[in-house]
């Protein structure tokens, strides 16, 4: 009874907090239904498959520094997706604008020999010159940037791999290594274009370890500046709510298409960036899109877009990954995503739950009960954007 | 000639399954849902009709005797599978009014990975392609016919599956159903002004809820079609013809004919690129190498730029997106 009423005292005072129990009651139905999974896959192993689940990212310091490895670039998609998001965009295309930030980065690190910091500025630059094209082509004729997206992100691909097998040198076999379409080791090409470890490598025992997870961190707070604390951000957040409003206050909406694109792009290249300059993954040459893009899209959506939140929707997205690995071979490790495409789904209906979780706080007193029912928005629409400019 | 004919017929092949779900995606937005979905169905309407077809062809000595009558019941497998899931969608989208493209989002997420777990359950860990039986495709032999090295033989028989059939009926009865029939006209009405059909006593959630539910049909068949087209297995995934459909869908303006259009011309410049190498009259590029990268992109070039030479005329459905709230003025 005492959480219940330390709960009900928290959500009448901040709509965020109840955001943020929909978000968590969403995890837990997804958990739940996990489990149930895993009894019907494989009963008499689903009791351990569950637990390495919830706790193989804790189990050693190894497997947390991998959490926090791949959580990196899942912040910055999720970034990327919340931002277009935040905006009124929908940036299904962080696949291709990743992809193309990795190539940059490892074009700069292994043909151009530069330094990493300088790699990842070249990271932000690929990423943001592929999320100007789906942003251009909506300001200035009008084609949806879904579509616009979902084609450039093909011919990233495309373009990328052209131009790593024409240059000169970006090949494993082009520095005398056996393995065939990939490029080449950072550790033989290139060591200063690795991320600096600073001596956390040594600190958690596993090579994973760096400063990817911390960039991510300072880029998710730099975000979270830029969209609540800026005229820019503010101006941003108006076009995500209504478009001919915004226009009609005199902020230009194709300026702000075109820019939130760019930003979005920027940010997603960047975590293309900071996946393959970390030196344990090599860029292999695939005729398909990468996942980590379209991973970013169910970390903005558990975090409701909100940078801040990000972090942790990544970590947590990065968790279960790591725990789906450690379910190996008792059960087939895209359990994860069915279990987090579960979570988005119900978090797709949040305002129900939202609703639903104000009426279960909401105390006997009539009087108060007023107060709390007031609090979740009727106007605030039914699309995670316009919930996402409320806060 | 010989070159022609397998470039025409891989062309047929890959439109189909192309044709068949933008046709799907234009039922569910013209009833006014954005179906993000349409990958996600594709690959439950290919899972469970492969699995049909594995299953008929250990169990059965139906492949021998009527291959085309198993090919049917995992078209219908196909069509039912992909509506059932398709009806997450809806739920989501209509009756608790969620985001639909989140709601997309999440079913797209979900299959591929169902697909692979629900395989490997099947057929054992690390079991992940379903092989197609051999006798689903129909050939010369099937209808009769003498096999002879001629330029229609080899244009109708390379590569022919009933799904192609299916994809001309159903293509017919589309552009009937959304035209000529009360029906479609009540269908387009809730994809442009739910509000005006409600008041004129059309249910709009039953109306959005059939939208999706014809999506769930012709895209859990065009998963199948997909399937058969790639190669002789399934590997619990459609390589984002889903979300070309939906590039097709716009391209067509939501129209059926434009439609068939758009995607047998996407088939074509798709073909083409995976061809490259061996149709003499395109260039080498012999100083680059694997150039066929720049052939693999063709199609998706071409597609942009004809979007933005169309993108004037581009109609979208008008409510297309937006939950219908019948509180809402």
């Amino acid at each position: 009874m005492k959480l219940k009423q330390l709960l009900q005292k928290m959500s009448a005072q901040n709509e965020g907090f109840q955001r943020l129990l929909a978000s968590v009651v969403s995890i837990g139905f997804g958990l739940v239904f996990g489990l149930i999974l895993l009894v019907c896959f494989n009963a008499p192993y689903a009791g351990s498959g569950f637990l390495s689940l919830i706790s193989a990212g804790f189990r050693s310091s190894d497997k947390f520094a991998k959490v926090l490895y791949q959580a990196a670039p899942l912040v910055m998609t999720g970034l990327s997706v919340g931002f277009a998001f935040r905006t009124g965009l929908f940036n299904i295309g962080a696949t291709g604008q990743y992809t193309v930030g990795a190539a940059f980065a490892l074009i700069g690190a292994i043909e151009l020999q530069l330094p990493w910091y300088v790699c990842l500025l070249l990271a932000m630059l690929g990423g943001a010159i592929w999320g100007i094209f789906p942003g251009l082509f909506k300001a200035l004729f009008n084609v949806h940037e879904v579509i616009t997206s979902i084609m450039f992100n093909w011919i990233g691909v495309f373009s990328v791999n052209l131009i790593i097998v024409n240059l000169s040198q970006m090949l494993a076999r082009d520095w005398g290594l056996a393995q065939m379409d990939r490029t080449a080791p950072l550790d033989v090409a290139n060591p200063s274009a690795m991320l600096p470890k600073l001596g956390l490598d040594k600190l958690f025992g596993s090579s994973y370890m760096n400063i990817g997870i911390f960039i991510a961190i300072i880029i998710a707070i730099l975000m979270y500046i830029v969209l609540n604390k800026t005229v820019f951000g503010y101006e941003q957040k108006a076009c995500g709510f209504n478009r001919n409003a915004s226009e009609y206050a005199g902020i230009s909406s194709k300026r702000s298409i075109v820019l939130s694109m760019v930003i979005a792009g920027a940010l997603s290249g960047l975590g293309g960036g900071l996946y393959y300059l970390a030196g344990t993954g090599q860029y292999s040459l695939l005729k398909a899109l990468v996942p980590m893009g379209f991973n970013g899209i169910p970390v903005a959506l558990l975090a409701s877009s909100n940078p801040i939140a990000t972090i942790f929707s990544a970590l947590f997205v990065s968790f279960i990954q790591v725990g789906g690995d450690a379910m190996q071979p008792e059960f087939v490790r895209e359990i994860i995503d069915i279990i987090v495409s579960v979570i988005i789904y119900l978090s797709a209906f949040s305002l129900l739950m939202r609703s639903v979780i104000a009426k279960w706080l909401a105390p006997k007193q009539p009087a108060l009960a007023l107060e709390t029912k007031s609090t979740p928005d009727p106007d605030s629409g039914n699309s995670a954007e316009s919930e996402a400019t409320k806060s | 000639m010989r070159i022609v004919s397998d470039i025409l017929s891989a062309t047929i092949l890959f439109a189909v399954p192309l044709l068949l779900v933008a046709l799907g995606g234009m039922f569910s937005e013209r009833s006014g849902i954005v179906n993000i979905a349409l990958e996600g169905i594709m690959v439950i309407g290919a899972l469970f009709a492969c699995l049909t077809l594995r299953a008929l062809d250990l169990n059965t000595s139906i492949g021998q005797n009527a291959p085309q009558l198993g090919m049917l019941i995992a078209v219908l497998i196909a069509a039912i599978s992909g509506a059932l899931f398709s009806l997450l969608l809806a739920f989501a989208s209509v009756s608790l009014k969620a985001d639909q493209t989140i709601g997309g989002t999440a079913l797209n997420m979900m299959a591929p990975a169902l697909a692979i777990a629900v395989t490997w359950a099947v057929q054992g860990q690390g079991q992940t392609n379903i092989i197609i039986p051999t006798w689903a495709r129909i050939t010369q032999e099937t209808l009769g016919i003498t096999p002879k090295d001629v330029f229609w033989q080899n244009l109708l028989f390379k590569s022919f599956y009933q799904t192609t059939i299916w994809a001309i009926v159903l293509f017919i009865i589309a552009a009937v159903v959304l035209y000529k029939t009360r029906f479609g006209l009540r269908l387009r009405a809730c994809g442009e002004h739910p509000q005006a059909a409600d008041s004129v006593g059309i249910n709009v959630y039953r109306m959005r809820y059939s939208g999706v539910f014809i999506s769930g049909v012709l895209g859990g068949i065009g998963g199948l079609a997909y399937t058969v087209a790639a190669g002789s297995t399934f590997q619990s995934s459609v390589a984002g013809y889903g979300f070309l459909a939906l590039a097709v869908m716009i391209f067509g303006n939501w129209k059926p004919w434009n439609i068939l259009g758009a995607s047998l011309f996407f088939a074509l410049f798709k073909i083409i690129g995976s061809y490259s190498s061996s149709i003499p009259f395109l260039p080498k590029f012999d100083n680059l190498n694997q150039s066929e990268y720049l052939y693999l992109m063709v199609p998706y070039v071409v597609t942009m730029i004809l979007l933005i030479l169309t993108s004037k005329k581009s109609r979208a459905p008008k409510a297309e997106g937006i939950p219908y709230d019948k509180g809402r003025r």
